[in-house]
């Protein structure tokens, strides 16, 4: 009796995991067969490093796309990274207990808000603001890059803390015992020693900022050009797909599929770089 | 001409009395042994003597330590006196960097920049610390990939490397094998001229061999304080006694 309810929860657990990895096998095969055959039709030349993207007239060159989404997230990078990375060895390092019982669950709550409200906010306060100081619309590169840039904290925030908690106490210790100050202590030893793990952190944000679509779409403005200033408006590989497919039939439906693999060979490139990494820090 | 004194040292974690008025002095240019079983305390007056304690915050210290004459608990900057005070711990700590960044950290830490002489201090605490000839030539190597023994030497070596006046070992064979335990007592000896030395252990022959005097710790206090000759082969208090014969601990 007790063997068969073993077997019973055995096969249970075992299709619970089946079906995630069906999930993904699907979804690669759905993306892979209906993308690699429109890029085919397209052509890869054009489709890839074609500049107009105008469905109308049956152009589908996405490289303005490839190259907003590149531009963007590397703003939220240069955005986002610094100011993440200063957050978390101040969590780590230099936090009195009492706000840190503060911060740490204010950085969590970044995490679980919606993206839609992201955008809300960066439509609102920060659209205004660079209107406000530079001109122009508000809407483009800079806005969409401040609200990536923000949206990547929480990642590169607890991913960045753990490494430097997991850092040795004794790296530290050892600084101190030789006549360094905290601040030597942390900045010279403990946070190179957690450099993967960070790098870590980063790389998972740069997948969050490539994959973001809503908060994006409504603020960057969404001309399918390639953009010539931090002020020019920007489509990136995901508001390229959000924007059309409601209304995209027949080639021009398929060629929004195929952005979509596209942008699924990016973030594929990004996971690997990231287990790569996560892998590295473990075998030390 | 003693080094470094201790005077009525009372030290609590918390509620806990973990070191009950202590009063010690260590001469200069001598070895000190603190020997006793593991919980004594003795590992916690070593860092009272460079105020490794300050980084725990439950930690409370009443009493005085004089480093010259001068305390070291009123009126001092604790890194001024850990450059003066250097200290090698028990569980070899290289930072992941390599040999030379390593040795060359306390120096750039005072603010030494000049390339040849940093070479130049590298180059003669390795050699002060029997480490040079087994690392010259991979200088430029990570020091995570030293076996157990050259890790200890090596982070012996970065201590010299800021000129302290007084090293503390805390047990800094306990995780060798013997063959580099050996190489570290030798050091020891070849250091003492130069140096005043405290070391922790918790082997009784490694203190026999190598010190000049041994405190036995018991429970927080300092039981006896004698010279080492005199303290294994004629302890005068029956609990040092008992436990040098190896009766508990």
């Amino acid at each position: 009796m007790q063997k068969l309810s073993e077997k019973f929860m055995k096969a249970i657990f075992f299709t619970a995991a089946l079906v995630s990895v069906i999930a993904v096998i699907l979804i690669c095969l759905f993306l892979g067969i209906n993308g690699i055959l429109t890029i085919e039709k397209i052509g890869v030349k054009d489709f890839l490093t074609g500049t107009l993207w105008q469905p109308l007239k049956g152009l589908y060159g996405i490289l303005p796309m490839i190259i907003g989404s590149i531009y963007v997230t590397a703003g939220a990078i240069i955005l986002g990274v610094p100011l993440g990375l200063l957050c978390a060895v101040f969590l780590a390092y230099f936090c009195p207990k009492w706000l840190y019982r503060i911060l740490k669950p204010a950085t969590d709550l970044l995490a679980g808000i919606p993206s839609i409200v992201y955008g809300f906010f960066g439509l609102t306060v920060i659209v205004p603001l660079i209107q406000r100081l530079f001109g122009g619309s508000g809407k483009g590169v800079l806005a969409a890059s401040l609200i990536l840039g923000i949206m990547i904290l929480p990642s590169v925030i607890s991913i960045s803390e753990a490494a430097l908690r997991a850092v040795p106490k004794s790296y530290y210790e050892g600084a101190l015992a030789l006549g360094a100050t905290h601040e030597r202590g942390v900045y010279s030893v403990s946070l190179p020693a957690a450099k993967s793990g960070i790098a870590a952190g980063i790389v998972l944000g740069v997948g969050r900022a490539i994959g973001e679509a809503m908060a994006v779409s409504m603020v960057a403005g969404n001309q399918p050009i390639i953009p010539g200033s931090i002020l020019s408006g920007v489509r990136t590989l995901t508001s390229n797909i959000v924007l059309e497919m409601g209304y995209a039939e027949g080639l021009h439906r398929d060629a929004l599929i195929a952005t979509g693999v596209v942008l699924f060979v990016f973030i594929l490139i990004i996971n690997i770089m990231f287990s790569l990494l996560t892998s590295k820090e473990r075998n030390k | 001409m003693n080094k470094i004194s201790v005077k009525n040292l009372n030290l609590w974690y918390g509620n806990h009395n973990v070191l009950k008025n202590i009063s010690l002095d260590l001469p200069k240019n001598q070895i000190t042994a603190f020997i006793g079983p593991s919980g004594c305390g003795k590992s916690t007056l070593l860092k009272c003597l460079n105020r490794m304690n300050d980084l725990n915050e439950e930690c409370r210290i009443t009493g005085e330590v004089l480093l010259d004459g001068k305390s070291i608990y009123h009126n001092t900057d604790v890194d001024t006196l850990r450059r003066r005070v250097g200290m090698v711990f028990q569980k070899p700590n290289p930072f992941p960097m390599s040999v030379f960044d390593n040795i060359a950290f306390g120096p750039r830490t005072h603010g030494i920049r000049n390339k040849e002489k940093l070479c130049e201090i590298v180059e003669s605490s390795l050699k002060s610390a029997a480490i040079w000839d087994e690392v010259k030539d991979n200088l430029k190597k990570s020091a995570l990939a030293l076996s157990g023994g050259q890790q200890q030497r090596l982070c012996i070596a970065r201590a010299l490397a800021i000129k302290p006046e007084v090293i503390l070992m805390d047990e800094p064979t306990s995780a060798l094998d013997p063959i580099s335990t050996h190489k570290i007592e030798e050091l020891a000896l070849k250091l003492k001229p130069d140096y005043t030395i405290v070391i922790v252990t918790h082997n009784m022959q490694q203190a026999a061999r190598i010190s000049d005097n041994t405190a036995f710790f018991l429970l927080g206090e300092a039981v006896e304080y004698s010279p080492t000759k005199e303290l294994f082969e004629n302890p005068k208090d029956t609990r040092t006694k008992d436990y040098i014969e190896g009766r508990f601990g």
